[in-house]
């Protein structure tokens, strides 16, 4: 399927998703262990994703600029800079460290 | 309760700001939508259907990584699932009929569940949810284009540390969630599993095998059943990143139990945006 094949289905998986939150009668999603798996799989996916746009580069794990993003990035949601300004730095600090001739 | 006037709404006013700074970062998803290889248009759709900022940058962080569209769609799924949740919590709430209902389903986000969530008065809960929800849309949705119109036109990504960017943006997101031991343990845990079979599967399923593992360390946690951990991570993220540290007071047991049956705010009100109305409502029963 191409790319603008899976965008469709991701789009119809996510509307179906938040429909079916306003549908379904309010005791099934009621159950607290509903909550805690959604709870802890954004947790999960966003640790990966993460971890998988630092080290990997295809199937391969690499060390290079990104990391110094991660860590300055880091540091900023640490001084509690808003979301925008901690993507600037993230960008800033990978780019800077290619400028110091990082790979 | 008389009506507060639209003008010196409290709820207006913090969903207009929720908006504003939401929607301002649409331009860091519309270029790191372009990096990743997707057009304009595609970049486009995905924010005025997909429409959940997460799942978005789910989506073009697997494709980004070379990661099939089939990797993509599943990581963007399932980031909604969360979704569902605040669905529910939103139709107990406010109650939208008719052709509100599949409108309210498309802005039911982190964002208007939160500011809902916050406040008190019925009127203001509704004010909150579409005055966010709908001014989220339409600021997403054009910071986004300029974002993407701008990515394209910036050339080599790596150059302008654009994947870097795209680092901050998933820390950012997962940030405001690590609140208490549990949360860090899943996290660690998945990040773990992650570099471990990055070398081993094809890019894109890592992401998958992460989920596996945090759906096993949900079910786990809800087995033992330790009152530490109820709602922790669900809360919304009305500011990402803006330091998690606003009116962080829901402690142990805040969680989605404590929130009556009437769907009360639960611990929405936890990370209200502007932080002002958003302190010590938790446990709060209106039923």
């Amino acid at each position: 399927m191409t790319l603008w094949g899976w965008i469709v289905v991701a789009c119809v998986a996510a509307y179906v998703t938040k429909l079916l939150g306003h549908l379904v009668p309010a005791a099934w999603l009621e159950d607290p262990r509903v909550a805690r798996i959604a709870g802890t799989l954004t947790i999960g996916l966003l640790a990966s994703l993460t971890v998988t746009n630092t080290v990997s580069s295809g199937q391969e794990l690499v060390l290079d600029a990104r990391l110094g993003a991660l860590a300055a990035a880091a540091v900023a949601l640490w001084l509690r800079a808003p979301f925008l300004v901690v993507v600037v730095v993230g960008a800033l600090a990978a780019a800077g460290l290619r400028l110091l001739g990082l790979p | 309760m008389t009506t507060i006037p639209l003008r010196r709404s409290p709820a207006v006013r913090v969903g207009l700001s929720v908006a504003v700074a939401t929607g301002l970062y649409g331009v860091s998803f519309g270029a790191l939508s372009v990096a990743s290889g997707l057009d304009v248009w595609q970049t486009c759709v995905l924010s005025l259907v997909l429409f959940s900022g997460g799942s978005q940058f789910a989506f073009v962080g697997v494709v980004g990584g070379g990661g099939a569209g089939a990797a993509a769609a599943g990581a963007a799924a399932l980031l909604g699932v969360r979704n569902a949740v605040y669905g529910m919590q939103i139709a107990a709430l406010l109650r939208p009929r008719g052709w509100r209902r599949p409108l309210a389903a498309h802005v039911t986000i982190d964002e208007s569940l939160a500011t809902s969530t916050a406040q008190t008065d019925p009127v203001e809960q509704r004010r909150a949810f579409w005055v966010t929800g709908v001014g989220v849309f339409v600021l997403w949705n054009l910071f986004t284009l300029v974002g993407a119109l701008a990515g394209d036109a910036l050339g080599d990504p790596r150059r302008w540390g654009l994947d870097g960017a795209a680092v901050a943006a998933f820390l950012g997101l997962l940030w405001p969630r690590l609140r208490g031991r549990e949360a860090g343990a899943v996290a660690v845990a998945c990040a773990l599993a992650t570099v471990l079979v990055v070398p081993v599967v094809p890019p894109g399923l890592p992401v998958i095998v992460a989920a596996v593992v945090a759906v096993g360390a949900g079910v786990l946690s809800a087995r033992r059943g330790s009152p530490a951990a109820e709602g922790e991570g669900l809360e919304p993220d009305v500011e990402p990143g803006a330091g998690g540290g606003l009116g962080a007071d829901g402690g142990p047991g805040a969680g989605r139990d404590g929130a009556d049956r009437g769907g009360a705010g639960r611990d929405g009100a936890r990370r209200e945006g502007p932080g002002r109305e958003g302190v010590g409502r938790n446990g709060e029963d209106r039923s």
